[in-house]
């Protein structure tokens, strides 16, 4: 034992297998051993498994005919389509409801999350209720409500509610105007491409020119003037190549124009309502983390109100808001799956519903549509790490 | 104010700027946007309360058996009353009641042991609720032991089947998610990549995914004859997806300890897995108690997806409720009955990881 050591003494090695180096080698290769062992038996297992029940592996049923109509297609689709075109249809449906409801999952969210710092007492009880309520019921609860309660109140077509004789709201949906682009729109695109091109350009001279002279140039009302100017001069010396299609009460239903499905409402509604309760609790963080020190220094600097919120308290929020934020979008993203509930044919409804039960390729089918969110997330959590390292703190 | 004779005793405020007006002209009505915002929202509460009070209090119907009870047009909480030993148990035969009654009882007293802090020995309390209490409770439910006879899993259902099935979740995946969570973090590269790929896998995948694929694929993994009863199938999709979840938040807990905690462990010479049990993870698991109380809360909420693959739980037996031939049309009370449920439930717990966070912050102030 170490008492019985002479001074001086080197202390001895330890033993071999008693190393760092040799055990974590020895774990690893253990490790890689069980993994390869347990994929291999599973692999084995459901190889056989598919052969007793006598179904063929492989991608083949992506070129077979579905045969099964969808409810809300934003392309092309017939029933004597392939099934790899379901699976086309299902992405887009998804992708469609996601990105509507994180469009309005922010606008409330931001709202009522200013509203719960409000200095109105009434303002900021009724966003807090509003949160606690929305955040604590479960999603999946929230959309059959909307569904199968409230849209189910709505009148028959022939009652439809209606607004200027253009919008339209009944039991079938919401029906909108349709935009019925003509031959010369094109124009007014590539007057919209240059315009944002030329804001680029703008916003870059005022910066550089600020930072060499110290004038100030009013960037947003011009840049505001460049992009709503271009395209409309554009659009009419085009000869306003746009028209709109009305719908029209036909027989039971209306025809024509843009439907939004109740199914697609329903979702949307319960999505954005629930995400935007987390977004406001976002915000009301990344507000709160400022400290109220960077607003007086700002005061102090002799800067106005609003530059003070544009320049000093909004981008230090951000650095704490966003990465909450992507991952609430992620989160409504993965939500949106919950569409099967209600019947809105989306990618988990359309793809690993009716089409693995169509073709019973059940490892194909869920593996396809879990690449797929998959690589949403990994694409969103990427996005995460690069903004983090970029607005990260650089302290002394 | 001072004077030549000393200073004179402060005037009171005026009158507009303490007490309830003080508090009125403060709070509602400092500017114009401000007094607009506030009839605004007056104007908000009065178009949702009215109609909510009627409905919920002055207009409907309370006693009765029958749907012939509800005539008077508010809502139908005959319907709720009739239905509710359902909503609890589901399909759990009647004689025993008492079994989830008891169960639950001892989950509350041990609940409530673990809470007051003058209980002597609460660590043990914890390792008994974790480790001993699950096993108890199986028993209880399941039977098959102790005299008790079986109640299969295809019978258990309503608010006891969800709050089992939360349970389940969150218990066995707290070990996994500290494995892979220490392995997240382990220097070998192996290991790190495998936690890696798994954690991120499990999160990258909606719910809904992982319990089709318990549901349909499950089968297909297992070797030939196994089978698998649809609770358990379900409960093992639930407690992979949520380890990872799990995973995340103990490597948060993780990350929170300082560095010198782990060097001071190294230097008093000991191994890793002791300088993990016995100081890193006591520490960083503590932590990490609201972490994983909002876990619970997520995994509460999530456990009405079970609803898709078919199982009883509390939603999916009221929806069974108001769609049996009579009580058909009560689809709106069985939806808010649910709704306070679950919202009574996530609330508090949300409330008591608050509570925790503020009380757990101040040790770790520096």
């Amino acid at each position: 034992m170490a008492a019985e050591k002479q001074p001086g003494e080197l202390p001895t090695k330890a033993a071999w297998w008693r190393r760092p180096v040799f055990r974590s080698v020895v774990f690893q290769v253990l490790l890689v051993l069980g993994l390869v062992y347990v994929g291999n038996s599973l692999l084995n297992n459901t190889l056989y498994n598919l052969e007793q029940r006598g179904i063929s592996t492989g991608f083949g049923f992506l070129g077979v005919e579905a045969g099964f109509g969808i409810l809300q297609t934003l392309i092309d689709y017939q029933e004597t389509d392939t099934f790899g075109r379901t699976f086309l249809v299902g992405l887009l449906n998804t992708l469609l409801v996601s990105f509507l409801g994180i469009f309005f999952a922010t606008l409330i969210g931001f709202v009522m999350g200013v509203a719960r710092l409000s200095r109105n007492w009434l303002i900021a009880k009724l966003a807090m209720v509003y949160i606690e309520t929305f955040r604590n019921i479960p999603l999946l609860l929230q959309i059959l409500f909307w569904y199968f309660i409230v849209l189910n109140k709505l009148p028959h077509p022939r009652q439809s509610l209606e607004m200027a004789e253009t919008l339209f709201l009944n039991k079938r949906g919401l029906y909108l105007p349709a935009p019925l682009f003509e031959s010369g729109f094109w124009m007014v695109w590539a007057a919209l491409a240059l315009a944002v091109a030329a804001v680029v350009f703008l916003a870059r001279w005022t910066h550089a020119r600020q930072a060499r002279t110290g004038e100030q140039f009013h960037t947003f009302y011009v840049s505001l003037a460049i992009l709503f100017g271009i395209p409309l001069l554009a659009y009419f010396a085009a000869g306003s190549p746009l028209s709109w299609e009305i719908p029209e009460l036909k027989g039971f239903n209306f025809k024509g124009g843009l439907v939004v499905i109740p199914e697609l409402a329903a979702l949307l509604l319960a999505l954005s309502i629930y995400t935007a309760t987390f977004i406001a609790e976002a915000v009301r963080s990344g507000i709160l983390a400022v400290s109220h020190g960077q607003t007086e220094a700002a005061f102090a600097l002799g800067l106005r109100h609003g530059p003070t919120l544009r320049l000093i308290i909004i981008p230090q929020a951000l650095r704490v808001i966003i990465p909450q934020l992507t991952s609430q979008y992620l989160n409504l993203t993965k939500n949106s799956s919950l569409a099967t509930a209600v019947g809105y044919p989306d990618l988990v409804s359309v793809f690993a519903g009716t089409t693995l039960n169509q073709t019973g390729q059940a490892i194909e089918v869920i593996a396809m549509t879990m690449a797929v969110y998959l690589t949403i997330s990994l694409s969103i959590s990427l996005f995460m790490n690069w903004y983090n390292r970029k607005k990260q703190l650089v302290e002394r | 104010m001072i004077t030549k004779n000393g200073s004179l005793p402060d005037q009171p405020p005026p009158t507009n700027s303490i007490g309830v007006i003080g508090w009125l002209r403060r709070n509602l009505f400092a500017s114009v946007l401000n007094t607009l915002l506030t009839f605004l929202a007056l104007y908000i509460i009065y178009l949702g309360i009215v109609p909510a009070v009627n409905w919920v209090f002055v207009n409907s119907d309370w006693v009765g058996d029958s749907r012939d009870a509800c005539s008077s047009g508010g809502a139908c909480w005959v319907f709720i009353a009739a239905r509710i030993n359902l909503f609890m148990y589901g399909f759990y035969p009647e004689e025993g009641y008492w079994r989830i009654n008891l169960a639950f009882a001892i989950l509350v007293l041990l609940l409530v042991l673990l809470n007051i802090r003058q209980v002597p020995r609460r660590g043990w309390i914890a390792a008994f609720t974790l480790i001993g209490y699950p096993i108890i409770a199986f028993y209880l439910f399941y039977g098959g032991a102790f005299g008790l006879t079986v109640v299969d899993t295809h019978n258990w259902g309503g608010l006891s089947l969800t709050l089992i099935l939360s349970g389940v979740g969150i218990v066995a995946s707290l070990p996994i998610g500290v494995v892979l969570a220490l392995g997240r973090n382990s220097q070998m590269p192996i290991v790190k990549a495998a936690s890696i790929v798994f954690i991120e896998f499990w999160r990258g995948v909606p719910l809904i995914t992982v319990l089709f694929m318990s549901s349909v694929m499950l089968p297909l993994f297992l070797p030939e004859g196994t089978s698998f009863d649809k609770l358990l199938r379900a409960m093992i999709g639930i407690v992979l997806f949520e380890s990872a979840y799990m995973a995340e938040v103990v490597r948060g807990g993780l990350a929170a300890i300082p560095r010198g905690q782990y060097e001071a462990a190294k230097a008093l010479g000991l191994n890793y897995w002791k300088s993990m049990t016995l100081i890193i993870l006591p520490q960083a698991l503590k932590l990490v108690i609201p972490g994983i109380v909002n876990t619970f809360i997520a995994l509460f909420k999530d456990t009405t997806l079970v609803l898709i693959i078919g199982l009883f739980d509390l939603l999916t037996t009221i929806e069974a409720g108001f769609k049996h031939v009579s009580w058909l049309g009560f689809a709106v009370e069985g939806y808010v009955f649910a709704a306070l449920i679950y919202w009574i439930f996530c609330f508090s717990m949300s409330r008591y990881s608050q509570n925790l966070e503020r009380k757990l912050h101040t040790g770790h102030a520096r």
